[in-house]
């Protein structure tokens, strides 16, 4: 009983977001707030549950971790941007969340990133096989397309040449990309309308 | 006025209505399509065929209900090799809002498959961390996960009794919408030596292209497509498989869009330069 | 003295710092703080949730006071909130966590939140095709690549393409793997030594416009 109201909720609701590709009504505009609200909803109670309680309230009542009042004190000094005489305060907590993700980008990018990718950069072009041909364009493709990045305004000798090949290799990345995009997009609407046909109007087996 | 140039300024519903019918008439009619798997996915299913039994298979939920046509075939997909080849999926979760999802999915299968909980399967569900997480299940997987998705305690299930951490673990398959795959390879890769397999969605997939070569991942699976070449080599077309007509022919509805309206284009241009001539 | 900008220049250096040597250093206690730190991260960062929520429901809240345009759909978003605040707090009192299989709130997440959130994105469906057919103009040589590319690789990578050639399938595997792989590492590493540069004087305290 409950899943059936159920699917016959979320048919409304999905055929209400729909009626917006007629145009913009206001059954399109009450799934879409309801949508911004029910999620905002549930975040806070997922921030609550899988967060504040866990991390913070269970191990300092439970295993009196005192030392947690330190993030709890970064994390309620955060809110001091609710009073402006007082907001400066907001700015060590993040300090300490843009120190963590700076250092992360230090460490994690060079062992996991930067070097793996480096590396593997460095194939062998020896012989003349169908291979070669690929690790060639390979090395090619990604140096020119550095070069691209950090050399497009230079407008001389190699440096033009190779940022103009790099936008090639760049575009035919952007196509692919693109190609791609469609095929993500076109499946979403595959699940969507497999729902309504199978889930609700049972056309489907 | 030329045909061309009209057509190019038709109402863009008309749009909408032609790619609601290819979606909708192939899902009907069901006409059949070849599924032929292309080597990143047949990396992934030979690399899993190839473990030895018994072995334990990390499945991380790093998706959302966005993202569902795309990864809920491919996670069922890859349930049905795992519990047929014995080895043994660990399911955990990165994205709170697609927990459901993976309990979703775990639980069908595994009743089809007649596969038993906390012998054969367990769900260890969501927990907060992230990278603090990814790294930690380097050291000990009970710092982060001291019980399952119901609060069971973990040392209560068979399986679990040996798990400590990434080298407990065969393979990592992440189930990935968003950059969260980013992190597995950056730290469970780079420094802990994790195997690592990716599905992700059509719109991430291209970027992932270079940890395939690199060797950083096994192998990868990209969007529906990908989940239906994966249902094709377990043996069991499914959802995937049934959207590939729908998924054909909307984009040669949307190539022949793009072809029209680059003729409009080029005959807008000519007849602009023609006047400018005069 | 406090006011300035001294005192967080000096958390984020010292946690940086910290973050770094615990990376080569990995026994204790460095591969602990980094564990802790990274906790930390997420505390605090659970109470900007609340400035976020704070600022949306804020802003509908004073909509529906003004009586402005459109305030009844205001007025739904903050009922959806408040109904899912309490369904969620009544059955975490009724089952222990609101994430039970069996809790109202589970059942708002399948039949509200799943078929929203998916059917707003498939929507992109339908503009994505608008688009390609009023946007996506050979104009120049580099935009017909794109284009070229973008039209070998709807076809290769559907089974109709399959059916067109067998080439076809294996032609855009290959432009997955070669050319466009070279230019998405290009760009990867372009970014990822960007990032690395910026994190780096993030830590020295010579980027500072976070701060601001």
């Amino acid at each position: 009983m409950g899943t059936t109201i159920g699917i016959w909720i979320a048919a409304g609701l999905t055929l209400f977001i729909y009626s917006f590709l007629y145009k913009d009504n206001p059954f399109y505009k009450f799934a879409e707030h309801l949508y911004v609200g029910i999620t905002a909803g549930y975040w806070l109670i997922y921030t609550w549950a899988y967060v504040i309680q866990p991390m913070l309230l269970d191990p300092m009542i439970k295993n009196k971790e005192f030392v947690l009042l330190i993030p709890a004190f970064f994390g309620i000094i955060m809110l001091t941007r609710w009073f402006p005489n007082i907001a400066w305060l907001s700015r060590w907590s993040i300090a300490f969340t843009v120190g963590i993700g700076a250092g992360l980008g230090v460490t994690g990018a060079i062992q996991g990133f930067i070097l793996p990718q480096v590396q593997a950069t460095l194939v062998p072009i020896t012989g003349f096989n169908f291979e070669t041909f690929n690790n060639f364009l390979i090395i090619f493709g990604v140096l020119t397309t550095l070069i691209y990045f950090y050399f497009s305004k230079e407008q001389k000798g190699v440096l033009k040449w190779g940022s103009k090949i790099g936008i090639t290799f760049i575009m035919v990345a952007f196509g692919a990309s693109f190609g791609y995009t469609v095929m993500a997009r076109i499946s979403l609407l595959i699940g969507r309308i497999y729902f309504l046909l199978s889930d609700w109007l049972k056309i489907l087996k | 006025m030329n045909i061309f140039l009209k057509l190019l300024k038709v109402d863009r519903r008309f749009i909408y209505i032609f790619i609601a019918i290819v979606v909708i008439l192939p899902l009907l009619l069901k006409p059949k399509f070849p599924v032929v798997p292309s080597q990143p996915v047949k990396d992934v299913y030979n690399y899993i065929e190839n473990l030895p039994e018994g072995s334990n298979v990390m499945i991380s939920i790093d998706y959302d209900a966005a993202s569902m046509p795309e990864q809920q075939p491919f996670l069922e997909a890859l349930l049905r090799q795992l519990f047929r080849n014995k080895l043994k999926p660990i399911l955990i979760v990165q994205w709170q809002l697609g927990a459901p999802l993976g309990t979703m999915g775990l639980e069908k299968i595994a009743k089809e498959m007649g596969a038993k909980y906390g012998v054969d399967y367990i769900n260890l569900g969501y927990r907060p961390g992230y990278v603090a997480q990814i790294v930690g299940i380097g050291k000990e997987i009970r710092d982060y996960f001291k019980v399952d998705y119901r609060n069971v305690p973990l040392d209560s299930f068979p399986m679990m009794k040996n798990v400590h951490n990434y080298n407990d673990i065969a393979l990592l398959v992440g189930l990935e919408a968003g950059a969260t795959y980013l992190v597995w390879i950056e730290y469970a890769g780079g420094r802990f030596k994790q195997k690592i397999a990716l599905a992700l969605n059509a719109v991430s997939a291209p970027d992932a292209y270079y940890f395939y070569q690199s060797g950083q991942i096994v192998g990868l699976v990209g969007g529906m497509k990908g989940a239906a070449e994966y249902e094709v080599l377990v043996g069991k077309p499914d959802l995937a498989v049934a959207g590939m007509a729908s998924q054909s022919y909307s984009h040669l509805v949307i190539i022949l869009f793009i072809i029209l309206g680059n003729i409009a284009y080029f005959i807008e241009k000519r007849t602009k330069s023609k006047e400018g001539g005069k | 003295m406090l006011k300035g900008k001294g005192i967080p220049i000096f958390i984020t250096f010292l946690v940086g710092m910290i973050m770094i040597v615990s990376f080569f250093i990995p026994h204790k206690p460095f591969g602990d703080i980094e564990k802790i730190s990274l906790n930390w991260y997420s505390i605090i960062a659970g109470f900007t949730m609340l400035l976020g929520v704070d600022s949306l429901i804020g802003m509908h809240f004073r909509k529906v006071k003004r009586k402005d345009e459109n305030w009844f759909f205001s007025l739904v978003l903050i009922f959806g909130f408040v109904a899912t605040v309490v369904v969620g707090i009544i059955e975490t009192v009724r089952f222990g966590t609101a994430f039970d299989d069996k809790s109202y709130f589970t059942y708002i997440y399948n039949y509200f939140i799943v078929p929203l959130q998916t059917t707003m994105f498939s929507l992109l469906a339908f503009f994505i095709a608008s688009a390609a057919y009023r946007a996506f103009r050979a104009r120049n040589f580099d935009a017909t690549l794109l284009l070229i590319t973008a039209i070998i690789v709807m076809l290769g990578r559907v089974p109709l393409g399959e059916q067109i050639s067998p080439y076809l399938p294996k032609f855009t595997e290959w432009i997955m793997q070669v050319p466009q792989m070279a230019a998405k590492r290009g760009i990867g590493l372009g970014i990822s030594l960007g990032a690395l540069g910026v994190s780096i004087r993030i830590i020295l305290g010579i980027e500072r416009s976070y701060l601001s």
